[in-house]
């Protein structure tokens, strides 16, 4: 099954792009988009996996051990904290839309043109 | 654009997607066989070049040192951001608003109050551990202050906001977010006044690859980074808290004898 890290990736898009596109709340369209990035985590360290390899910490094994890739390790922790980043920001959006249109359903807000 | 249209229009783009997806992932490396050759060379070397038997942080913080401090400035950014974006609804919001403490309080369950303040020692105890352990174990300051600030979580979901705005106040977590921030850069510059490259780990790196004590400036920059991420992440929070607790339907803090200063402006707002 060695396409099936990558398949798993591509539900997870499907899924999350399916709910951006049919939601009617804001709030929800957030999560959505948060599923649709954590894919990339999947793909990351789906990337970066050697068959057989432990994980790149070397506190009580041999440092000579094989090991997974580091370094898409390492990108996945800024992908992290780029969306923690993102999500806070997109959030405070929403709470404004809501204060000023009183409403969280994009259609409506498209309708009050701010 | 009707809702119809717009379905179209993304039936289009998403045909587009996929075909693009299909044609990358042909091109992948199987599963298992990656082989990028940076990530082997940095294993190859890396704990005698750092002492860190933690390869991932010793990236983070040496190797991709430069990368990291953008990666710390995003989240500096959004913390600032958001405090922008919503500062002036909540000052147009108090001139109408009632004061929080004028409504029923509903207190909070003993069954929530207890555990939660219990786990606050043990969660900052975690996380303290984990901020200060980067060069050892799967750990780091992004890890380590997110979890130091879900303590501060921990005291709002036991009921006690007031006591949360206490523990950290907005002054006292702007001055920690630019510590940790404004270090992580020093430490970089430091080297540069040496005469090294920027970000250069220049301390002693210890005897014994994995101690505490060893890996020179990852262990130092990786804690400065737990104190940002901490304040950060604690400021995100209190703004959206407050956000609920301030409009109506929110919910109420306890002890409404106690006034804080936000409370009496808001009170006299209404006169």
């Amino acid at each position: 099954m060695q396409i099936f890290p990558f398949l798993v990736v591509a539900w997870i898009v499907a899924v999350g792009l399916y709910g951006l596109v049919a939601s009617r709340d804001l709030i929800h369209q957030i999560v959505c988009l948060i599923v649709v990035q954590s894919s990339t985590y999947v793909l990351l360290l789906g990337i970066g996996y050697v068959t057989g390899g432990v994980a790149p910490y070397f506190y009580d094994i041999s440092p000579h051990a094989k090991a997974v890739d580091p370094v898409v390790q390492a990108l996945a922790l800024t992908d992290v904290v780029v969306e923690a980043a993102v999500t806070a920001l997109l959030l405070s959006f929403a709470i404004q839309a809501h204060k000023r249109f009183g409403t969280l359903d994009p259609h409506e807000l498209v309708e009050f043109k701010g | 654009m009707t809702p119809r249209q717009r379905l179209w229009l993304f039936t289009i783009a998403a045909a587009g997607l996929v075909a693009c997806y299909l044609w990358a992932f042909a091109g992948l490396p199987g599963f298992g066989n990656y082989p990028g050759p940076y990530g082997q060379e940095i294993l190859k070397h890396a704990i005698a070049q750092t002492n860190a038997t933690g390869v991932v942080s010793a990236i983070n913080f040496d190797y991709r040192g430069f990368d990291t401090v953008g990666e710390e400035f995003i989240l500096f950014t959004a913390a600032a951001g958001m405090s922008v974006v919503l500062r002036k609804l909540r000052g147009e919001h108090e001139q109408r608003a009632k004061s929080p403490y004028d409504r029923d309080l509903p207190p909070t369950s003993d069954a929530i109050r207890v555990p939660t303040l219990a786990l606050v020692g043990p969660v900052v105890l975690i996380g303290w551990w984990l901020a200060s352990h980067a060069q050892t174990n799967p750990s780091g300051g992004f890890q380590g202050g997110v979890i130091l600030a879900t303590a501060f979580m921990l005291v709002y979901l036991s009921g006690e906001f007031l006591a949360f705005r206490r523990l950290s106040p907005v002054a006292l977590l702007n001055g920690a977010e630019a510590l940790g921030a404004g270090a992580f850069v020093a430490v970089g510059l430091a080297a540069v006044a040496q005469g090294l490259p920027y970000l250069d780990n220049f301390l002693p790196l210890g005897q014994v690859p994995g101690a505490v004590s060893s890996s020179g400036t990852i262990a130092l920059i990786s804690f400065f980074v737990g104190i940002e991420v901490a304040a950060a992440f604690t400021l995100i929070i209190g703004e959206l808290l407050e956000q609920t607790l301030f409009s109506s339907g929110g919910k109420i803090p306890r002890n409404p004898p106690i006034r804080d200063p936000l409370a009496s402006r808001e009170s006299q707002g209404n006169v």
